[in-house]
């Protein structure tokens, strides 16, 4: 018999792949039903109009069609769109327009069809008569005396205001050698996953069943929140999230589309297939950041920071979707970083605008937090003409601190933040690098040396943690079933989309039954089929639904040492699991096969007091609290003072998410997160005009970075095990993209530093930089 | 109207309507649904198909002009049971995360490589620049291309 290997810790190949590398994986665009038509959404060309009447006529009538419905039809059908996070003003957020449509893309009718190219047809034919409003679409001119109200029944376009005050902030900027004002602006982008959104929905009349198919990142959620909507019970809805090609939080929602499409098929009784376009995706998927941050910074000479006052005003768009006022806490919360900053202050103002509401994105909150830390350690160091390394030194957490209270009032794990620092200077050769600049400056040549430290907040829970209205508390859950032929089946309450926790939960099963990873199939994202679940978002796939399988596995194996330990007449915890045995731990020769003792728990022969007939084992885990994994990126970059591009020379990325299960798949998280990071850095931002219009409807015009943009990620890793679960693992979803964004920022400035450029709001595109320069030199 | 065309090796004739595109084609008459549709404007590549062995972008081509030629879809590109080294270096490399851009990359990274079998780095980037990823940036990507030119290299030489 060969050995089996150990999986865990080893660079396992996604057992995913096979099925997407060869086209046989199953997106919702791939379901096709008998009998299914299409729905497509007409959509709102303005950002702020009354609608005056909608003629559907011409539609109706048009081949093909099979229903063509508007907000007016749907009037007491289906509830508002849920916000489940707490707001002062929480509009009803309406499936199709009622009266008034508040941004660029809001739906207004749906129409259904044979198929997409006759519904099209009939789209064209809808005519709509709107009158025009002026739009909000400065979040800070939103709550101008002469703003334009977009919720009447508010009378403001205040959502609401929250402040974490505290008195030590003005005793700190008494007592600092400089207090240090700037203004930030995390821009709004477009998450933009290549697969768009998508729903079937199927009606069974007989069961009053309603099956959706949906793109979503929360199937559980979604059925909670879709059940209150449509008024049915969570036991007549089944919600599959098949192959999702990409989420980043903006799946992480419930969509009018949703409801709508299952709607839709239970009265129309056929399938109802609706597909969203790139369009559609980026005007009326949710978008993330929008915060801008006045801030005030206390600090001595010596680099030390004594204190932080943070002003923001966070645009949250038109109506408030699933978590959209929930985001900004986190960046206010994180603000202070990895640094032992005493004393933090800040008041949060949401604003309603005409535009697509914000929500989750990559990061949610951190990034945005991360960007003001190392903005402001970098300003330090700039303003007293100090190394940014040695600034950030000055102001760690020393890893003897921990678990650290922090000014925001969190606790921080476990953390060694000099330990990533060091390595990741050392891997960019720092001292070096700062000569060669030196030297290059000389010569006319702009290198920049960007350093950022970040921490974030992950593995969201203990349940108190997140809004009661979800549903669903910060907990997750697994159950482990070893079938008769001892194969295991896993089912898993995080929906994953590409994070891999088929191979990365396979390793962990494989491992403590001594099995091969072949013997083992995770199943997610079925809610007939898995026990309710919350989701991998806040990077908590690993960090909260790994313990919850594990410790479903140590159920098993206690129950299966039990009827082993009865068999071989063995004391139970001297038995541990190893090729495909039970054995004695302490003279393994002596051993029973998995297969006996699994067929002595079906076959039940030899019933053994206290336990029952069966393999199956369900846990629910809340943790006790959130990780918080943190690390150094280091960017060199060039830029090119004739045209303004910013060339990357190197770029270093140590990250520290605690113990590694599964190295491969770390690493990609980190590249993707770091391409997502740069590309807020440099390329991307949602743009509307002046009156509201979204520039940006297009990938030609909203600019995801091609292979050409990125450079070559030089990556490591420290292990600092997080004392919060028994895996000791921190997640790492989105690490990646939490840690470049300022990086990549503070490299470009740096470059720029000789030119006395002291900041520039991102994205830095070739023709800010150039502008800047080109001012700077007149100067 | 009436097309005739061979997909993956198979020859096919069908009905469609004129304005049908290539993608809604494989996908929806043949049934090939391993191509898909990211942006339907000719920017994100998921669509990328060959046609008499170049890539092309099938939400911008119609069926009817690809009368009379050879199209394969990542569907049709292992050969007896086993993936084509594109295919493998993708699985290998964790070229792919959620796999909704990989079929489009697969077989831009097939085109490329029939036109160059050993690719720099750079040279791969430049080729894959109508191909959008959101979830790998890329790197991993290079590598799983890297692989299969060597492998197909290797198999040449051998
Ligand atoms: S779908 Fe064809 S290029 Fe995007
Ligand atoms: S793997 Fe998800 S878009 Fe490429």
């Amino acid at each position: 018999m060969p050995v089996i290997p150990k999986f865990v810790g080893e660079r396992i190949k996604r057992r995913e792949d096979p099925r997407l590398v060869s086209g046989t994986g199953t997106y919702v665009d791939d379901v096709k039903l008998v009998g299914m038509v299409s729905a497509m959404i007409l959509r709102s060309p303005y950002p702020h109009a009354k609608i005056i009447s909608i003629d559907v006529g011409k539609a109706r009538a048009a081949d093909g069609v099979v229903a063509v419905l508007t907000g007016e039809d749907l009037r007491g059908k289906i509830g508002s769109v849920p916000c489940v996070a707490p707001a002062e003003r929480v509009p009803f957020h309406p499936v199709l327009a009622l009266g008034k449509v508040r941004f660029v893309g809001e739906p207004v009718a749906v129409v259904v069809a044979s198929n997409p190219y006759k519904a099209q047809d009939a789209l064209d034919l809808l005519d709509v008569d709107y009158d025009p409003l002026d739009a909000v679409v400065d979040p800070e001119k939103a709550f101008d005396k002469d703003a334009p109200v977009i919720h009447e029944e508010f009378g403001t376009n205040l959502c609401m205001r929250s402040e974490v005050p505290n008195p030590q902030v003005d005793e700190a900027m008494r007592k600092a050698d400089k207090v240090i004002k700037f203004r930030l602006v995390n821009q709004r982008l477009a998450p933009a996953p290549m697969e768009p959104r998508g729903v079937v929905a199927q009606w069974h009349p007989g069961l009053k069943q309603l099956t959706l198919w949906s793109s979503t990142q929360i199937p559980h959620l979604l059925r909670s929140q879709l059940a209150e909507m449509l008024k049915l019970g969570e036991n007549h809805i089944r919600v599959i999230a098949p192959e999702v090609g990409g989420g980043f939080g903006c799946k992480l929602n419930v969509y009018p589309e949703e409801a709508l499409v299952a709607y839709l098929a239970m009265t129309l009784n056929r399938p109802v297939k609706w597909i969203e376009r790139r369009r559609e995706n980026l005007a009326a998927t949710t978008h993330g950041r929008d915060q801008i941050t006045y801030l005030e910074v206390a600090a001595k000479k010596d680099g030390e920071v004594l204190g932080v006052k943070a002003s923001f005003v966070c645009d949250m768009g038109a109506y408030l979707h699933l978590l959209t006022p929930a985001i900004p806490g986190f960046s206010g919360l994180m603000m202070t970083g990895c640094y032992k900053i005493p004393a933090l202050a800040f008041e949060q103002k949401f604003a309603f605008t005409n535009k697509m509401s914000t929500d989750a994105y990559r990061g949610a909150g951190r990034p945005e937090a991360a960007y003001i830390a190392e903005r402001v350690m970098d300003m330090v160091a700039s303003e007293f003409g100090l190394d940014p390394a040695d600034v950030r030194r000055k102001n760690f957490i020393p890893k003897e601190a921990f678990p650290a209270p922090t000014a925001g009032g969190l606790v921080y794990d476990s953390g060694d933040y000099n330990l990533a620092l060091d390595k990741a200077l050392a891997m960019v050769e720092y001292k070096k690098m700062r000569a060669e600049q030196e030297a290059a400056r000389k010569q006319g040549r702009l290198i920049g040396i960007g350093i950022s430290s970040y921490v974030e907040i992950c593995g969201i829970g203990p349940s108190a943690l997140l809004p009661p209205k979800l549903k669903g508390g910060g907990w997750e859950s697994a159950t482990v079933r070893i079938e008769p032929d001892s194969k295991v089946t896993v089912l898993t309450g995080i929906s994953p989309h590409g994070q891999g926790q088929e191979t990365t939960f396979a390793q962990l099963v494989a491992d403590a039954f001594g099995i091969d990873i072949d013997d083992v199939v995770v199943v997610h994202g079925d809610t007939a089929q898995v026990q309710y679940g919350i989701g991998t978002f806040g990077s908590r796939g690993t960090t909260v639904g790994g313990p919850a399988l594990m410790l479903t596995v140590q159920k098993l194996q206690d129950k299966m040492k039990k009827i082993a330990s009865t068999m071989m007449e063995v004391p139970p915890d001297q038995l541990i699991f190893t090729e495909r045995t039970i054995a004695m731990a302490s003279d393994p020769s002596r051993s029973i096969p998995l297969q006996q003792v699994v067929d002595a728990a079906y076959g039940y022969k030899m019933p053994i007091p206290g336990v029952e007939p069966g393999l199956e084992e369900k846990t629910f885990y809340e943790p006790s609290a959130c990780t918080f994994p943190f690390g150094t990126h280091v960017a060199v970059v060039e830029v090119d003072p004739e045209t303004g591009v910013v060339k990357f020379l190197k770029y270093v990325a140590v990250d520290d998410c605690g113990k590694i299960i599964s190295p491969l798949l770390v690493d990609g998280q980190v590249h993707g997160g770091i391409a997502q990071g740069i590309a807020q850095a440099l390329y991307e931002e949602v743009v509307y005009d002046e009156n509201g219009q979204l520039v940006t409807a297009s990938l030609m015009d909203y600019a995801v970075p091609k292979a050409d943009m990125l450079p070559h990620f030089d990556c490591a890793n420290t292990i600092t095990p997080s004392p919060v679960n028994m895996l000791g693992v921190k997640g790492v979803g989105e690490a990646g993209t939490i840690g470049s964004t300022p990086c990549a920022v503070n490299a470009v400035l740096d470059a720029l530093k000789p030119f006395g450029i002291r900041h520039l709001d991102m994205p830095l595109k070739p023709e800010k930089i150039w502008n800047a320069l080109r001012n700077a030199k007149k100067a | 109207m009436r097309v005739s065309l061979t997909v993956n090796g198979q020859r096919r004739e069908d009905d469609i309507e004129p304005r049908t595109l290539l993608v809604h084609y494989l996908r929806e008459v043949a049934g090939l649904t391993g191509t898909h549709v990211g942006c339907e404007t000719s920017l994100c590549g998921a669509c990328t198909v060959l046609m008499n062995g170049r890539a092309v972008k099938s939400c911008t081509t119609l069926a009817v002009q690809a009368e009379g030629a050879e199209i394969t879809t990542v569907e049709g590109l292992a050969r007896d049971g086993k993936f084509h080294p594109v295919q493998e270096g993708f699985w290998e490399e964790h070229g792919l995360q959620c796999g909704y851009c990989t079929p489009g990359m697969i077989m831009m990274a097939t085109d490329l490589l029939s036109r160059n079998p050993d690719p720099s780095e750079a040279e791969i980037r430049a080729a894959l620049e109508g191909n959008l990823c959101r979830c790998t940036g890329y790197q991993h990507i290079v590598n799983a291309v890297r692989y299969a030119a060597n492998k197909m290299r290797a198999a040449k030489g051998a």
